[in-house]
């Protein structure tokens, strides 16, 4: 395969050398990205000794190792420091800002400067919270802050949790703007909007709900901050409030804050699976009215999480239904993905095996979600663990999953550099494999009865917590191959090449790392990002209809 | 391979970056405005959460008895007057601009920053002669934390305008070459007062 354009761009790095770039105020897109990648995994390696120290208090049924109000404080970090300083920042931070200007033929974002005031925001959020545990006590009231429990524990923690969340909410919708503005208005001229890969439609639908659904997150978190210091009483009932009005503005966000982590990934699987297997994506229209599917979908479903808050029969009824037809978009784009991969020349290389595990991980995870949206069900095992095993099988098992799947698949893109392969899969089989012994079991536990967030349980529940325990330790210890092979690799991995897989996304025709602006010359104008297996000329996106790139994607040879 | 093609674009901006589709003509409508306009419909958002919420206390909350004031309409009512003035005089000010009329844009900002002003002084009165205090019941909470709230913003815009107003003097940085911060203030208000007639509507007329 010739890339006519290769030529002008892959000679020597234009980009400033130097570490200390990336401590630095930088606009350039690329390093953004990477400061919110590295900023992420930090805070991923905090958030899982946290949820070590919550499986080991775990492993005996009364409360040892961590006394009660210790374990409230971590699990509440645990929580939001995964949430709003792991996942959100790196699957749209971190890849949406070194990706999406490739995607849309630019130089850089719509607003650089923005761009960084908005990764800036992020590591002062994150001290300002973790540093609440050792300073005063940290917030108690888990990741939901649902009054009255947020306004009776000790309130230093809490409102340091609500100003940490307030920053990086902040930090969340300058991004959300950025990337509106980057896809709509800076694409190169001739590029259309059904040409632009999956992972920008992905950007484009969770920027959407980011920009509408954060804000009513940070009104509700300052109204809980006047009951906590002004002693108003807009959430206590005893002085005339409400509490539910709470639980129904703090979801009208955390429903979709779930798409805001998981949409993107579905963007990055969408653009990962092609490469490796050789196949253009499968029904490239469906997989875009799906996303917009899912967005509107996802803004009116926010009352699932409070059937047992003495919500009325008819609001039960609608968002168990409009929760179940969620279940349709999705279901499309994982068969799209599963025709995607068949009949493929697939490599089982290590992003391909994140990428599989992702589908099956999150297919089990869709599954108990649509048995938690009918009310009866929901009803016996809310508040239980089997809530906790479902919520990690869509945010860990769907998307932390794909963030190691993108990082082997994009690290040759920004090192030049090829990841070592059998640590890959010694990292991919330890992560599976714990990832699934330690939530699965989580289920079953949820189904006889044991409730979450407590630092104690049932003794009849030990083996079962014990296996789960086991299963954290995997998973730790899966962290440590990955970590020795990003680290010896940026020095001693295989020289990557400019495009080691092949790929026709645009990202891929530059060289790697790429130049600062991204291309030497002009940027390519790719139409068709996915033809994959295809002769020239016989694959168009935007007029095919899912049986042609069925038909084409099976019958013709690799050019 | 004939999927990957070069087009004969224009030129590319590679200074800053964006690959800018604008031409020469309306080079000063850039991207700004279209970022500014999706903030405002997330600041939207907030004040629609806040009114979601009061809208839900209403229904479902009754104050104690005792607790259901009248509010005084007439101060409101000239208030809303006053920010639904000062964004017509803010547009005469824009229109100014852009005729390239800085003393006239400039006496017309001064205007709106007046009126903003009136308004938030109209405001501390009525705070001041209100027969509730922030924590007395929901009602009093939500009114002062929407008006509040809403206040808040209408003195950042004031404060945007007093810096639009110096800036558009004769040799200051906005002038008819130059629009933007003009612009955006101007867009920002007009969002500011919209949202006051929402709000005099659902707090003081419902």
């Amino acid at each position: 395969m010739t890339i006519s354009l290769m030529p002008e761009t892959s000679g020597g790095s234009l980009q400033p050398q130097g570490w200390l770039r990336y401590l630095s105020f930088s606009t350039d897109h690329k390093v953004i990205g990477l400061q919110y990648m590295v900023c992420g995994f930090i805070f991923y390696l905090i958030g899982g000794a946290l949820a070590g120290a919550i499986r080991t208090e775990l492993l005996t049924p009364i409360s040892d190792f961590l006394p009660r109000e210790t374990y409230n404080e971590v699990l509440t970090l645990h929580g939001t420091v995964m949430i709003f300083l792991w996942i959100v920042p790196v699957v749209n931070g971190a890849f949406g800002n070194y990706l999406i200007p490739f995607y849309v033929g630019a130089r850089d974002m719509a607003f650089p400067r923005l761009n960084a005031v908005a990764f800036w925001l992020i590591p002062p959020a994150g001290i300002l919270l973790i540093s609440s545990y050792f300073f005063a006590s940290a917030a108690q009231s888990g990741w939901t802050a649902y009054p009255p429990l947020s306004t009776t524990t000790p309130a230093t923690g809490q409102i340091i949790w609500i100003l940490s969340v307030l920053l990086l909410g902040g930090s969340s919708i300058f991004g959300g703007i950025n990337f509106i503005a980057t896809i709509l208005k800076l694409r190169r001229p001739g590029l259309k909007l059904m040409q632009l890969p999956m992972y920008c439609w992905a950007m484009l639908g969770t920027s959407i709900l980011v920009v509408l659904s954060t804000p009513v997150l940070a009104g509700t978190l300052v109204l809980l901050s006047f009951d906590i210091i002004a002693h108003t009483g807009f959430f206590n009932p005893a002085m005339g409030g409400n509490a539910v009005v709470y639980q129904h503005l703090f979801w009208f966000y955390s429903h979709p804050a779930v798409y805001i982590m998981v949409l993107p990934a579905f963007g990055l699987v969408s653009e990962i699976l092609p490469v490796h297997a050789r196949k253009p994506l499968f029904g490239y229209t469906t997989m875009v009215y799906s996303i917009l599917a899912i967005v509107f979908l996802g803004l009116i479903v926010w009352a699932h999480h409070m059937f047992t808050s003495g919500t009325p029969p008819w609001m039960r009824l609608f968002f168990t239904i409009a929760t179940a037809f969620i279940a349709v978009p999705t279901g499309i784009k994982f068969f799209n993905w599963l025709a995607t991969l068949w009949g493929g020349k697939l490599s089982l290389n290590t992003a391909m095996l994140f990428c599989c595990g992702f589908i099956v991980n999150f297919v089990f995870g869709g599954i108990t979600g649509v048995a938690l949206a009918q009310v009866p069900f929901d009803i016996h095992v809310h508040d239980t663990y089997f809530v906790v095993g479902h919520f990690h099988y869509i945010v860990y098992g769907g998307t932390v999953f794909v963030i190691f799947a993108s990082i082997y698949h994009w690290y040759p893109k920004v090192t030049g550099r090829l990841l070592n392969e059998p640590l890959g899969q010694l990292h991919f089989w330890l992560t599976f494999v714990g990832f699934n012994l330690c939530f699965a079991p989580q289920h079953w536990l949820g189904l006889n009865g044991m409730p979450r967030r407590v630092a104690e349980y049932d003794p009849q529940f030990t083996l079962i917590n014990q296996l789960s325990s086991a299963g954290a330790l995997l998973m730790a210890l899966s962290t440590l191959p990955f970590l020795i092979n990003v680290v010896m690799s940026a020095f001693n991995g295989a020289p990557a090449g400019d495009n080691p897989w092949n790929a026709l996304t645009p990202e891929w025709l530059t060289s790697s790392p790429p130049p600062v602006e991204n291309w030497k010359g002009e940027p390519p104008l790719v139409h068709e990002p996915y033809g994959y297996g295809v002769a020239p000329g016989q694959l168009s996106l935007n007029a095919s209809s899912g049986r042609d790139l069925w038909t084409l994607g099976q019958s013709v040879e690799e050019p | 391979m004939s999927n990957l093609s070069s087009t004969g674009a224009p030129s590319l901006e590679t200074e800053a970056g964006p690959l800018v589709h604008d031409t020469p003509d309306h080079s000063h409508s850039d991207h700004r405005m279209f970022g500014l306009a999706t903030f405002l419909v997330a600041d939207g958002m907030t004040f629609a959460g806040f009114f979601a919420a009061y809208l839900t206390f209403r229904a479902v909350n009754p104050l104690p008895a005792g607790h259901n004031y009248e509010l005084e309409l007439v101060l409101p009512t000239i208030n809303t007057l006053l920010l639904l003035v000062s964004s017509y005089t803010f547009h005469r000010a824009g229109s100014a601009l852009r005729r390239g009329d800085q003393p006239l844009c400039q006496r017309w900002l001064l205007i709106t920053a007046l009126l903003g002003f009136s308004f938030l002084a109209g405001q501390m009165k009525e705070y001041f002669s209100l027969p509730f205090g922030l924590t007395d019941n929901l009602f009093a909470s939500t009114f002062y934390a929407i008006t509040g709230f809403h206040g808040l913003h209408v003195t950042l815009g004031g404060l945007m305008i007093l810096i639009v107003w110096w800036q558009s003097r004769e040799g200051g940085r906005i002038s008819i070459n130059n629009q933007f911060p003009l612009e955006a203030a101007e867009l920002y208000w007009h969002f500011v007062d919209g949202i006051w007639v929402i709000l005099y509507g659902l707090l003081y007329l419902l």
